[in-house]
């Protein structure tokens, strides 16, 4: 059969992901370029001159920070410099999410919905929706790549030339091609929606790490992960181009390999073989805990596996910090600040923050899961056996209590393991699990935040995810960028005490608490009297 | 010239062997009635003559053409209506026919329209809030409003209330009288046997019976109602009766249409008072297959 019928009506069901998406893309694209632009206008802000934006650059020069952010233009630290240092790849990681949410949902989602089935009964090619999802993701790449690069260059700011502001919006644009590429090909080999988002998003997260350990220690370790070529561009300094056309190139053999696996595969089919389960439920099965820790016993392992490994990763880390101040003693009294703690020590409040906030992805995650299955109309099943929707909730709730609990100390074990493994003056355990633990109050507050949602709005329940998104950005840049105080305290990190660099203070602890004990409380009332949709 | 063709047809998902060469027919003009118990393999056929799964083994023409080479252009001139029918949560009913229409390259608003009055459609309302039967609806006013010589309906009506049921039991004739195809796979026996010419039945991936409705009667057993002035003697063991039932009315059974004459011969010496006679309806068809596996494992033991 010819490439020409195989992708017949590509350009129809273009148009239909256009018309779903109409608005949904368009919101991702405003909020990266707004993210985009207010930094570096905050940046000529408060860094106006050459001493100030160096003695950033001696901040930013160790290798916790190079983990973080990827290697920078340290010498000539210009507000494009900066920018590109320190926003560059976290922004690539956010386009990257973006590229596997919507290709997923409009391959195996869709296809996993049986709607895939109604179209290719037409007269339609069978690869035309793959295809056609590819074009989309390829102009939303190209216009984020464009409205991100010339806007930029409008600001006006002296350092940020157009070449180096095009190059940056390419890198971010090429980036998100190459895993909407990545994630044309796991729809292909999954056999669900679940499982092509989780390798996706994993293959994302180990790019991270790879590029992590590559930056730090092992230049061309960063040359496999396709976030490496993102920082490999340079842009404001070297201004490389050839990242951009490596992430194009690997884009279209990815895309041709993604097309391929989806004309020899049948539909609803993956390559990963689907296991058979079990015949009867076990007793465990049975409850309503039991099953939706069954639901989301898969994803709930994956989670715990990365959250170790990050922890695991800036750990491994430590030890080169320590190396690298004993070898420069400028910096290391620069950076005195506080008596009482190593150079090293005062990173894991930063880490820390990192890993507390994302490891409130999974509880979140595990909360929403109830109005997922709502939506899917599998409650009403057992709602109409003899559960309770106190008892139903209660079961999602503490999976997602325990479940935030598990995250955030398995990030702190993984720090402090690797630390101590790799430094000369190791952490004691306590600081640095303490460090970790003090977070948990404020993932309770927003998993508080998730059930009164469920209770009373639950067609807004996504709103737990933009609030999570803020305060991650705020906290994240708010240190970097001198943001007013109040915009962190909008979010409940906010107020976690930084140990082991502050002192520990039960205050907030305590009122975060019952934030989240209110919160809670209250959605359970409004669960027990809303309609359930289906 | 055969409309729709399959030879040895065979599916194995894994090891799993869900279609063991399937071979059925439906020829120009023909409603093509395919039933099975569920899981017996009828969507996956449905789903290989699309174009959807690729055959293991075996060949499927549709039109002459292979159904998985030609697929596009088979499909300008096939219309599918799934048994359960997902919609895209956020477009209407309406938008959803005419992109259905627009891929298929079509266009007839009359028939668009006749349609969802007939089916008493709200296009207007998002996919999210229409009912299974309605989300049906809009499947089958897409199919019914296209111009196709096939229709492949996969218990189209399991969704529907029997008002609905009847609008697309006139829907299958009119086009039936329009000289095009239908294959139509259902539970609704009673559909079948008002709307099909031929019947395939298949049962754990192979066809166990096929042909017209007519001839499989013939080969199956009559309803015998009788009431006899002396008691029969050893009815039950008589060749070729089955299912003997002793109520009021008098002796209800089950006569191998082979067996008649010698079944008849032998109940009239007794002295018939009443008789009655029905034919075999496709249930009694169906069920003699779908509970063969049954009546051998207990024939071991009588
Ligand atoms: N993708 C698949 N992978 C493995 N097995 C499958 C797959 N699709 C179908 N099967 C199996 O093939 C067999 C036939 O399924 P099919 O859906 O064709 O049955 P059916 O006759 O349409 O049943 P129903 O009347 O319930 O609709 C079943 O045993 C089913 O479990
Ligand atoms: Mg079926």
């Amino acid at each position: 059969m010819s490439l020409l019928s195989t992708s017949r009506n590509t350009l129809q069901l273009t148009r239909l992901i256009m018309r779903r998406d109409r608005i949904r893309i368009p919101l991702w694209l405003i909020g990266i370029t707004f993210f985009t632009l207010i930094v570096p206008v905050a940046y000529e802000e408060m860094y106006g001159s050459d001493q100030e934006r160096q003695g950033m650059a001696e901040t930013m020069g160790n290798p916790a920070m190079t983990a973080m952010v990827g290697p920078g233009n340290l010498e000539n630290y210009t507000v494009g410099a900066m920018t590109s240092h320190q926003m560059l790849l976290l922004t690539a990681v956010v386009v990257g999410l973006m590229n596997i949410l919507l290709v997923n949902r409009h391959t195996r989602v869709d296809e996993e919905e049986g709607r895939i089935e109604l179209i290719r009964s037409l007269p339609v090619g069978r690869m035309a929706n793959v295809n056609a999802t590819m074009l989309i993701l390829a102009i939303t790449n190209i216009l984020l790549a464009l409205i991100n690069g010339f806007g930029l260059y409008a600001l006006g700011i002296e350092s940020m030339n157009l070449e180096g502001s095009l190059l940056y919006g390419a890198a971010l644009g090429g980036a998100g091609i190459v895993f909407a590429g990545i994630t044309a090909v796991f729809a292909q080999l999954s056999e669900s929606s679940r499982g092509a988002a989780g390798y996706s998003i994993a293959v994302l997260l180990i790019a991270y790490l790879i590029r992590a350990v590559g930056d730090v220690s092992n230049e061309t370790l960063s040359m496999i992960s396709p976030l490496g070529w993102v920082s490999k561009t340079e842009a404001y300094w070297n201004n490389n181009w050839w990242p951009v056309l490596l992430m194009l190139g690997v884009s279209v053999i990815i895309f041709i390999f993604a097309g391929y696996l989806n004309s020899i595969r049948d539909l609803g089919a993956g390559f990963f073989p689907a296991r058979l389960g079990r015949t009867n439920a076990s007793a465990f099965l049975q409850s309503p805990l039991g099953h939706a820790l069954r639901l989301q016993r898969g994803g709930i392992i994956a989670w715990a596996i990365a959250m170790l490994v990050l922890g695991l990763s800036y750990g491994s880390v430590m030890g080169d910090l320590e190396v690298f101040f004993s070898d420069n003693d400028m910096i290391a009294e620069i950076l005195v600040q506080e008596e009482g703690f190593t150079l090293t020590e005062q990173f894991i409040p930063m880490l820390m923050m990192v890993m507390g906030i994302l490891g409130a992805v999974p509880p979140v995650m595990a909360m929403l899961k109830i109005y997922g299955e709502e939506k899917k109309n599998r409650l009403e099943q057992i709602l109409a056996s003899s559960v309770s929707r106190t008892k139903l909730l209660a079961s999602y709730f503490l999976i997602a209590v325990v479940n935030g609990f598990i995250m955030v100390s398995l990030s702190a074990i993984g720090l402090w393991a690797a630390g101590t493994a790799v430094m000369d003056e190791p952490f004691y355990f306590d600081k640095v699990y303490g460090a970790g633990i003090v977070y948990y109050p404020a993932t309770l507050v927003l998993i508080g935040l998730a059930v009164l949602l469920i209770g009373y709005l639950p067609k807004f329940s996504s709103f737990v995810w933009l609030y999570l998104f803020y305060s991650f950005i705020v906290l994240y840049l708010g240190g970097m960028l001198d943001l007013p105080e109040w915009l962190g305290r909008m979010s409940p990190y906010g107020y976690i005490p930084q140990l082991p660099v502050e002192d520990m203070e039960w205050m907030p602890i305590v009122i975060l608490s019952i934030i989240a004990a209110v919160l809670i409380i209250a959605g359970f009332i409004g669960y027990n009297r809303r309609d359930m949709e289906g | 010239m055969s409309i729709l063709k399959t030879e040895g047809l065979t599916k194995k998902f894994g090891k799993f062997t869900a279609l063991d060469g399937i071979n059925i027919e439906v020829k120009p003009g023909e409603v093509y009635g395919f039933i099975g118990p569920n899981g017996a393999g009828k969507s996956t056929t449905i789903r290989i003559l699309l174009g959807i799964l690729k055959a293991t083994d075996g060949r499927a023409e549709i039109f002459g053409e292979d159904v998985w080479k030609q697929a596009v252009e088979l499909h300008k001139r096939i219309a599918y209506v799934p048994g359960d029918v997902n919609l895209w949560p956020n477009l209407t009913g309406g938008e959803v026919i005419d992109l259905f229409t627009k891929l298929r390259g079509g266009n007839n608003k009359n028939k668009r329209e006749e349609l969802i009055e007939k089916f008493k459609l709200d296009p207007t309302k998002k996919c999210r809030t229409y009912s299974k039967g309605n989300r049906q609806k809009v499947a089958l006013v897409s199919a019914f409003s296209s111009d196709a010589d096939l229709y492949i309906l996969d218990e189209p009506t399991s969704g529907l209330d029997p008002l609905m049921e009847q609008v697309f039991q006139e829907m299958v004739k009119d086009v039936k009288k329009e000289g095009k195809s239908v294959l139509l796979s259902s539970h609704i026996l009673s559909e079948v046997e008002k709307l099909c010419d031929s019947v395939g039945i298949i049962r754990e991936g192979k066809i166990i019976e096929s042909g017209s409705l007519e001839a499989m009667r013939h080969l199956t057993r009559t309803h015998i109602l009788v009431k006899t002035k002396n008691s029969i003697p050893s009815l039950e063991n008589y060749q070729g009766v089955h299912e003997v039932e002793r109520t009021e009315q008098g002796i209800s059974m089950q006569v191998d249409t082979e067996e008649m004459d010698a079944v008849m011969k032998h109940i009239s010496e007794s002295g018939i008072l009443k008789l009655e006679s029905a034919p075999p309806t496709l249930e009694d068809l169906f069920m003699r297959h779908y509970e063969h596996k049954a009546e051998t494992g207990a024939g071991g033991e009588s």
